[in-house]
């Protein structure tokens, strides 16, 4: 065994007793070295075995499963042959765990640092009196600002970016020599995600710790690992630098996937992998990715590939891997542009505030206003007939909250919403008439929790036809066919139960319901987000190919800015529930824009290692907008001085209706943000 | 090796609850519990075909003999046969229990999800009002009750349903919180449909299966209750044999018959941990973690 290597992982296939009595592998003869300073990246999508590899790292099986071959060491122990007590020695001691939400894994109930000094106390050798400097210097390891008052802290009073970090420190606290990290930072906004990334990359600098980094987003993976391992249907597909990995794959399914990622430096729709990976122990004899493949030959079908170097010196499990550069990497898929500005429009939505804060009794019987500032603020948009218009900003941003007032789930303080026909639309659901009802509708962002889990396909689409159109009998069951035909499924699902569908499937039956209603608007609530890229990219494809065909006008929300980008025609950025700046897509996405735009658009994630994202501002989270002045006065890297903390910055209006609220002069933004892209890539 | 396609429901609503009853029989808890229940509702049924003596003839010449062959249980102190009355000990109270369960499940499940559906102020007060009313004795309710409207079946029955009902509002509106919360009610809303709608065909579906196991358990409370009330002499009258009432009855004979108790006992015990095992089987089926409940 070689000595610097870390967790060696050897030949290993995991499974599971299926109910026929067969054995169902999950993971399929793998290998893995992760040596002392490295970082390797475990890349795949849902249920291709990630995480449960990175879990026998640790010596631990999900219940049911078993080692079929294969050993796996960490050092010079075997893991599976430890007892219980020396592998809690080792676990979250020499071998350390960040888990996806550590808002979860945190106890509620104790401070962050009881929490650490716990972890201390059972994997190091400090003294307790050593304790409280030692918690001190972790958390300020981790970069956490003013660590003296972190430590009183509950869990709940930090954010999501600050638990992620306190999660890191208690990982390190027992100077581990490998870190494994699970999908650190999914789920965490952009600007966080690009700081936490920039943490762990340091930390591996600075320690020399191993570190295994299992996530599905190549773009998190780019910025952290020296090697990759792509991971499909339970085996290692393609192995490589991340270079090799990302700049040149020789796997058709890592082709793929760069294929259905949208980035931001492409206004095309990413293009989609079809068919969906093989259940377990379904993939037969032959190559796994067979169905999928663009290049599968004969012998795809017959003869399982091997893992053999390919071109470039990567490890390719592909019998076609030379010819694997035909296929193309990158989006190619055609953006549908509706929009045109002298179209009618479609709803107005005048100058809306939204209040979630209720004003206590008190102060409503001795006749005092409420002057905490509305959560959003001063929405004017007006959509035209058949756009789509992005809303972007970072969780807390209100762009859901926009969704649920015009949908009338929730009332707005102040300000209308009106039909481009003049017709006025009631504030709450339950004052609207079907028909308006029926004119706006939803999607939600998870389809398992926007679909009746004990109603039939059937039973889902007939209740908007029922409501809306009163369908009954047989026009009832053609009409639900061809709304499953238009989002390319068929007459077979309609007796399915939403759980016999795959997250896809669900978001398509979401989408069919809303378009049940022949609507003028749809709001798509971060529809994809609860999706796996490839499964996102099929989704973006349907609602543009819908677009077409419907004429609908979307409203389409997203933290993720190369999604919005992907989809929409114009594009809204939204802080702290007011507006920052509107304008075609394209116009957002270049200079001059508004400093929180560069912001986000400088943090995001690109898969691609030659591309780091640019840190311009903390992450610090702010729980409610500021009473006067900007929105964005306490990050803004470009702040003026007094006039932002005071005064409501102005609209100023560049051509095509691309409007930036700033102080600053759109010209000297322009110079401001022309002259740092000039100058980045000579000092780079 | 090719994996097969999952199989297509044809009725999901049916094939839900065949599933469930499968999955209740193939653990053991449940197929003795299930078996149990079973066989003393067909008892309940059949007993007075298959009785041996008339439930009510006396015969003052065998008081509190001995079982034999004539008499399997021995009789009772004015002579009657102890084994005829325990099988149909159970008539009357599986009778007025079977019919109060379901109401109280019905009334209380409505008013439940109601309360769970609409929240705020409303279901605040209303809540306190059931925590109220859930802090008095049952016993003591259910003597009030029946002292001023009579110990009737007539009275019996929505007297049962309604103490009983109260408990399965707090179950019933939990549960609807679980659910009010997902998306699917929001987009019911959206959609305009009614109040009503959104409680019967969006919150329904998804409470059911906790009404089910809480029914269950109300049905062994309520059995417990009535045959308490026998017992205390405000339940069944006289002849009609009662477990409740036979136990009363015999127990001052305890020492030297202890058959007048040992039937009824038997009887009325068999049936209780019927029904709970069967409760316990169907929770863990479904999914439902009752230790977690509340206990009412």
């Amino acid at each position: 065994m070689n000595k610097s290597s870390i967790i060696e992982i050897r030949d290993i296939s995991i499974g599971f007793t299926g109910r026929s009595g067969h054995t169902l592998p999950v993971l399929r003869n793998i290998n893995l070295t992760v040596k002392r300073g490295e970082t390797v990246g475990l890349v795949g999508e849902s249920g291709s075995g990630k995480s449960t590899l990175a879990l026998a790292a640790m010596g631990y099986l999900k219940r049911g499963l078993r080692i079929l071959e294969g050993t796996c060491h960490f050092k010079d122990q075997n893991m599976f042959t430890l007892g219980r007590t020396e592998l809690e020695k080792i676990r979250g001691g020499k071998l350390g765990l960040v888990p996806q939400n550590s808002g979860q894994s945190l106890t509620p109930t104790l401070r962050i640092g009881q929490q650490l000094t716990e972890a201390l106390r059972l994997h190091s050798k400090l003294k307790s009196e050593q304790y409280h400097r030692r918690v001190l210097e972790l958390l300020t390891q981790v970069r956490l600002p003013d660590p003296e008052t972190v430590v009183v802290r509950f869990p709940h009073e930090l954010s999501g970016g600050q638990q992620q970090r306190v999660a890191i420190a208690m990982a390190l606290a027992g100077e581990p020599d490998a870190l494994l990290l699970d999908e650190p930072t999914t789920g965490l906004d952009v600007t966080t995600q690009a700081h936490i990334l920039e943490l762990l990359r340091d930390l591996a600098a600075d320690t020399g710790m191993a570190m295994l980094y299992v996530s599905h987003d190549l773009g998190a993976i780019a910025q952290v690992c020296d090697r990759v391992m792509v991971m499909y249907a339970g085996e290692v597909v393609l192995e490589g630098t991340t270079r090799q990995v990302l700049k040149a794959p020789s796997h058709p399914y890592a082709r793929g996937l760069l294929a259905s990622i949208p980035k931001l430096s492409d206004p095309h729709l990413p293009s989609a992998l079809k068919g969906r990976p093989p259940a377990p122990g379904g993939a037969g004899n032959g190559c796994a990715f067979v169905e999928r493949c663009g290049i599968a030959s004969e012998i795809c079908r017959s003869t399982r590939p091997s893992l053999a170097s390919g071109p470039g010196n990567a490890l390719v499990r592909c019998h076609h891997a030379n010819l694997s550069n035909r296929l193309s990497m990158t989006p190619d898929g055609k953006k549908v542009c509706n929009a045109d500005p002298n179209a009618e429009p479609a709803i107005y939505l005048d100058n809306l505030s939204i209040r979630y804060s209720k004003q206590s009794l008190i102060n409503r019987l001795c006749g005092k206003k409420d002057i905490s500032p509305a959560t959003v603020d001063n929405i004017s948009i007006t959509l035209t007939k058949g756009e789509t218009l992005g809303l972007v900003g970072e969780s807390g941003s209100g762009k859901s909250t926009i969704l649920k007032t015009v949908a009338g789930l929730l009332p707005p303080a102040n300000g209308s919403i009106v039909f481009g026909d003049g017709e006025n639309l009631p504030r709450e659901v339950e004052q609207r008439c079907p028909n308006h009802l029926r004119r706006i509708q939803l999607v939600f962002q998870n389809p398992d929790d926007s679909l009746n889990p004990r109603h039939t396909i059937a039973e889902i689409l007939e209740q908007p036809l029922k409501l809306y159109f009163s369908l009954t009998g047989q026009a009832l069951l053609e009409r639900s066919t061809e709304l499953l035909e238009l989002v390319r499924l068929g007459a077979h699902y309609l007796d399915r139960l939403p759980s016999q569908l795959s997250g896809g499937e669900k978001q398509r039956v979401a989408i069919a319901r809303a378009f049940a209603a022949e609507p003028d608007l749809i709001l798509c609530d971060e529809v994809t987000s609860a999706l796996d890229v490839s499964v996102q990219a099929a989704v973006l494809n349907l609602l543009n190919e819908l677009k077409q065909k419907q004429g609908t006008t979307y409203v389409f929300v997203s933290h993720d800015l190369a999604v919005v980008r992907a989809l929409s025609d114009r594009v809204a950025v939204l802080y702290q529930g007011r507006l920052c700046e509107i304008g075609p897509a394209a116009d957002v996405y270049s200079t001059p824009s508004h400093p929180y735009t560069e912001v986000l658009l400088n943090a995001v994630l690109e898969p691609d290692p030659d591309i780091r994202p640019k840190l311009t501002t903390d992450d610090v989270v702010e729980l409610a907008p500021p009473t006067q002045g900007c929105p964005f006065q306490r990050r803004c890297p470009r702040k003026l001085g007094k006039i932002c903390d005071t005064e409501n910055p102005p609209w100023q209006q560049k051509e095509n209706g691309h409007s930036i609220c700033c102080h600053i002069a759109i010209e000297q933004l322009e110079s401001m943000q022309f002259e740092e892209i000039n100058i980045e890539p000579a000092s780079a | 090796m090719t994996v097969s396609a999952t199989a297509i429901p044809q009725n999901s609503t049916l094939d839900h609850f065949s599933s469930i009853l499968r999955d209740v029989l193939s653990r053991p808890s449940g197929a003795v519990g299930l078996f149990l229940v079973v066989f003393h509702i067909i008892l309940a049924l059949i007993s007075p075909y298959i009785a041996p003596y008339d439930f009510k003839e006396m015969n003052s010449t065998m008081m509190l003999a001995d079982p034999g062959i004539n008499h399997w249980l021995g009789t009772d102190h004015l002579g009657r046969d102890v084994f005829s009355r325990t099988i149909q000990g159970g008539r009357e109270a599986m009778l007025v229990t079977g019919i109060a369960t379901p109401v109280a499940v019905i009334w209380g499940g409505m008013v439940g999800i109601f309360f769970g559906l609409v929240g705020g102020r409303l279901d605040e007060v209303m809540m306190r009002l059931v925590d109220a009313f859930l802090s008095l004795p049952w016993i003591l309710k259910m003597l009030l009750l029946i002292v001023t409207f009579g110990t009737s079946i007539l009275v019996l029955v929505p007297t049962l349903a309604f103490i009983y009902g109260i408990p399965v509002i707090r179950i019933a509106r939990a549960a609807t919180q679980d659910v009010v919360a997902r998306d699917f009610v929001s987009a019911a809303r959206a959609r305009g449909n009614s109040r009503a709608t959104i409680m019967r065909r969006e919150l329904l579906p998804n409470v059911l299966d906790s009404l089910m196991v809480e029914g269950a358990m109300r049905w062994s409370w309520m059995l417990l209750a009535f045959s308490s009330l026998s017992f205390l002499g405000f339940g069944v009258s006289p002849p009609t044999p009662d477990w409740g009432l036979m136990i009363s009855d015999a127990r001052g004979f305890m020492s030297f018959a202890p058959w007048g108790v040992l039937g009824p006992v038997i009887a009325l015990s068999s049936l209780i941990i019927g029904i709970n095992l069967t409760a316990d089987a169907l929770a863990k089926s479904l999914g439902i973690d009752r230790a977690q409940k509340a206990t009412v």
